[in-house]
C-alpha cells in the first residue's frame, strides 16, 4: 500500500474507480463518445493541435495511428508475457514487403492481401519463435534484435525484392465503402487503421480476460513458477509472439500501402525502438497506456520541431528515466486483476 | 559460393581472422566480466566500445595528422599508439563506471526486474549512439594512416604487416596483464568471489557495490585498449560502429561460454576465423547474417557455450 500511495499521479487507477462505478449506459456513452472523436479527429482544423511542418492528417496516419497499432502489437509480446522483443520491426517489414511484392507482382489487391501479411508476419514469429522462445530475457533480447537486422540485411542483400533501393509503385488499397484511397489523402488511410486498431484492441482484450491472458501473466510475474503449476509457457509465449507478429504485419501492409514505395533503410532497429519506447513510457502491459506512449511520443517530435532532431536522444533518455524513476509507466496495469475480481 | 579466394588466401585469411579475434576478445571480456558478477549481459557495451574510438579519432585529431605523409617511424608511432590507447582507456573506463551508476545502480538497489536493467540499457545504448552521431554528424571518421601497412615479412600468402603484429602482440600482453589482475591481485579474487556466490561475498566482507564498478572500469579499459586496436586495423569509425562489433564480440562471449574469461578468448578467435573464412566464400554482406546464426545456433545448441559458465575458475 505504502508503495502504491508513494506513486500518487496514477491516472489507471484514478479512471479506474470511476469506471467502476459507471453504470452500463454511462459506460457506452463514454465509448461512443471517445470513438467518435478519434474518427473525427482529421476533419478537425484546430491550430493548437496542429503541426507546424506536416499536416495534422498525415501526422495522425504516421506516426501516430501506426505507432498506436504497433506498440498495441508489442504490448502482447513485451508488457503483456514480459518477452522482450527488440526485433519487432521484422513484422512491420514483413508485412510491408509482402504487400509491395504481392501487389507488383500478383493480380491480388490489398484487401487479399492483408490476410498473407499478417500470415507471413506470422510464419516469421513461428520461425523464430519456436527456438528463440526457450530462451530468458536478456539471451532472447539479442536473438530479436539479430532477427530484426537480419530480415534487413537479407532485404539489402536481395535483389529480386528491389535490393538496398527497395520498391516502388506499389499499388494502393481499391475503394471501398466509396472511400478512395488516394496518394494525397492520408485520412482514408488513417480511418482505416482506426478500425482495424479498434478490431486489434477487442481481440486484445478479449484475449487477456481468458485463459491466455491468465497465462501471459502468470509467466511474466514467474516463468518457473507458471511452468510448475502446469501453464504450457512455450506455447503461450509463442502464442503471444504471433499474434504481436501478426498485428506488425498488418500495420506494415498498411503502411506500404499508403506510402506506395519502400526501402530497407526505412526498418531499422531504430523503428523496434522507438515502438518499444512507446509501450514503455506509457506502461508495459497497460493497453491504453501504450496508445497514450503512443500518441505522445509521436506526437512530441511532429509538434515540437527541436525534438524531431534529436528524438532518439530524447527517446534513450527516456527509457532511462522512465525506468529508474516509473519503472511502471504513465498508465501502469492494474496488478493481479484477476486476484481482484475473484475475491469481490 | 566461391571456393576460390579461400583457397588461394588460406592462409592470410587466417591471420586477419586471428587480429579481428584479438579485437574482439578485448570487447567480449567486458560482457562476460560483467555478466560474471552481475548475471546481466550489459548491453550499452558497444558503446563504451563506440566512445574509445572515437576519442582514439579526436586524440590523433590532435596531432594534425592529413592522411597523405609518410607512415611515422617505429619509435614515434607506438608513443603516438600508446598515448591514444591510455586516453582511449581511461575514456571508456569512465564511461563504463558512469553508465553502471546511472543505468543500472539505482535499479539494482530496487531490486528491479532484469527486463528493466535492460530496457535501461538499451536506452543508455540509444542515447550515447545519437549523441554521437550529432558530434559526428553522421559521417565516417577517418584515421590518417599512420604506420606502413606493406608486408614485411611473406611466406606463401601469408603477408604479416606491422598493424597486425601490433594488434597481435600487444593484445598477448594485455592478456598476461589481465590474467595478473583476476589471478594474483586482491580485485581479481572480489571479482571472482561475486561471480561464484553474490551473498556469501557480501557476507565475507566484500563491498560489493565497488567490486562491480571496479568489474565496469576494467571491462571498459579492455574495451578502450581494443577501440585503439581496432582504429589502427580499421581506420575508421563511424557513430554506430558498436552495434556490429559488440554483437560479435558478444556472439563471441557466448560461443565461449559467457562468464568465462578463458571462453571469451577462445570464442573471438574462433568467430574471428569463422568471419573471414565465411565472408571470403559468402561474400562480406552476409558477414553478420552468419553472425547472427552462429549466435542462434550456440544459444540453442549449448547455451552454455564450449567452456561453460566458470569465472570463478578461469584461467586466462
Amino acid at each position: 500500500m505504502a508503495l502504491m500511495k508513494a506513486s500518487a499521479f496514477n491516472l489507471r487507477d484514478k479512471f479506474g474507480d470511476w469506471w467502476d462505478g459507471a453504470n452500463s449506459a454511462q459506460r457506452t456513452v463514454f465509448r461512443i463518445v471517445l470513438i467518435g472523436i478519434f474518427y473525427a479527429l482529421p476533419m478537425l482544423n484546430n491550430p493548437i493541435i496542429d503541426t507546424p511542418e506536416t499536416s495534422f492528417s498525415s501526422v495522425l496516419f504516421y506516426p501516430l495511428i501506426m505507432f498506436s497499432l504497433m506498440a498495441v502489437g508489442l504490448n502482447v509480446v513485451v508488457g503483456k508475457s514480459g518477452i522482450l522483443d527488440l526485433g519487432y520491426v521484422a513484422f512491420f517489414a514483413i508485412g510491408a514487403y509482402t504487400h509491395a511484392v504481392l501487389s507488383i507482382h500478383t493480380p491480388l489487391n490489398f484487401w487479399e492481401i492483408l490476410p498473407f501479411a499478417m500470415a507471413f508476419a506470422m510464419l516469421a514469429g513461428v520461425i523464430l519463435g519456436l527456438p528463440a522462445l526457450r530462451l530468458r530475457g536478456d539471451y532472447l533480447a539479442i536473438i530479436t534484435l539479430g532477427f530484426g537486422e537480419i530480415v534487413r540485411i537479407v532485404a539489402v542483400n536481395t535483389e529480386a525484392i528491389g535490393g538496398a533501393a527497395g520498391l516502388t509503385d506499389i499499388p494502393g488499397p481499391t475503394s471501398i465503402l466509396g472511400i478512395e484511397f488516394t496518394v494525397m489523402d492520408p485520412r482514408p488511410y488513417y480511418w482505416l487503421t482506426l478500425t482495424l486498431l479498434l478490431l486489434v484492441i477487442w481481440g486484445v482484450i478479449r484475449l487477456s480476460h481468458r485463459k491466455p491472458g491468465r497465462a501471459w501473466e502468470a509467466i511474466r510475474e514467474d516463468e518457473d513458477v507458471a511452468e510448475f503449476m502446469g501453464v504450457a509457457t512455450l506455447k503461450y509465449k509463442l502464442w503471444a509472439f504471433i499474434i504481436g507478429g501478426a498485428v506488425g504485419g498488418l500495420a506494415g501492409a498498411i503502411y506500404a500501402s499508403q506510402i506506395r514505395s519502400i526501402q530497407p533503410e526505412l526498418f531499422t532497429l531504430n523503428l523496434s525502438i522507438m515502438i518499444l519506447a512507446c509501450v514503455v513510457f506509457g506502461g508495459m502491459g497497460n493497453i491504453w497506456g501504450v496508445i497514450l506512449g503512443a500518441v505522445i511520443l509521436g506526437y512530441a517530435p511532429e509538434k515540437l520541431r527541436f525534438l524531431s532532431d534529436y528524438r532518439i536522444i530524447f527517446f534513450g533518455l527516456l527509457m532511462v528515466v522512465m525506468m529508474n524513476i516509473r519503472p511502471n509507466g504513465l498508465m501502469p496495469r492494474k496488478k493481479r486483476e484477476h486476484f481482484q475480481e475473484k475475491s469481490k | 559460393m566461391d571456393f576460390s579466394i579461400l583457397i588461394s588466401d588460406f592462409w592470410s585469411l587466417g591471420l586477419d581472422g586471428l587480429v579481428v579475434g584479438a579485437i574482439y576478445a578485448l570487447i567480449s571480456l567486458g560482457y562476460t566480466l560483467v555478466y560474471g558478477v552481475l548475471r546481466l549481459i550489459n548491453f550499452a557495451h558497444s558503446e563504451i566500445f563506440m566512445i574509445g574510438t572515437m576519442a582514439v579519432y579526436f586524440v590523433v585529431l590532435q596531432f594534425g595528422f592529413t592522411g597523405y605523409e609518410d607512415p611515422l617511424p617505429l619509435i614515434k608511432f607506438i608513443g603516438i599508439f600508446l598515448l591514444f590507447a591510455t586516453v582511449a582507456a581511461i575514456v571508456s573506463g569512465g564511461s563504463a563506471v558512469l553508465l553502471e551508476i546511472v543505468a543500472y545502480r539505482r535499479l539494482r538497489n530496487m531490486g528491479a526486474s532484469r527486463l528493466s536493467s535492460l530496457i535501461s540499457a538499451i536506452g543508455a545504448s540509444f542515447f550515447l549512439v545519437e549523441v554521437f552521431r550529432k558530434i559526428s554528424d553522421s559521417k565516417n571518421l577517418d584515421f590518417p594512416r599512420l604506420i606502413n601497412k606493406d608486408p614485411f615479412f611473406t611466406v606463401g600468402t601469408l603477408y604479416l604487416s606491422a598493424d597486425k603484429v601490433l594488434v597481435l602482440v600487444g593484445a598477448t600482453i594485455i592478456f598476461l596483464i589481465l590474467n595478473r589482475i583476476i589471478n594474483h591481485t586482491k580485485l581479481g579474487m572480489g571479482i571472482r568471489a561475486v561471480s561464484q556466490d553474490e551473498r556469501t561475498a557480501i557476507l565475507m566482507g566484500v563491498n560489493v557495490n565497488r567490486i562491480i564498478s571496479y568489474t565496469f572500469l576494467l571491462g571498459g579499459v579492455l574495451a578502450g585498449v581494443g577501440s585503439a586496436f581496432y582504429m589502427v586495423f580499421y581506420e575508421t569509425t563511424k557513430a554506430n560502429v558498436g552495434f556490429l562489433v559488440g554483437i560479435s564480440a558478444f556472439t563471441a562471449a557466448v560461443l565461449g561460454g559467457i562468464g568465462n574469461v578463458r571462453g571469451a578468448l577462445v570464442g573471438s578467435f574462433a568467430l574471428g576465423l569463422i568471419q573471414q573464412y565465411t565472408s571470403a566464400v559468402l561474400g562480406y554482406n552476409w558477414r553478420d547474417v552468419v553472425t547472427f546464426v552462429i549466435l542462434v545456433l550456440v544459444l540453442l545448441v549449448k547455451p552454455t557455450g564450449l567452456f561453460g559458465e566458470a569465472l570463478q575458475k578461469a584461467r586466462v
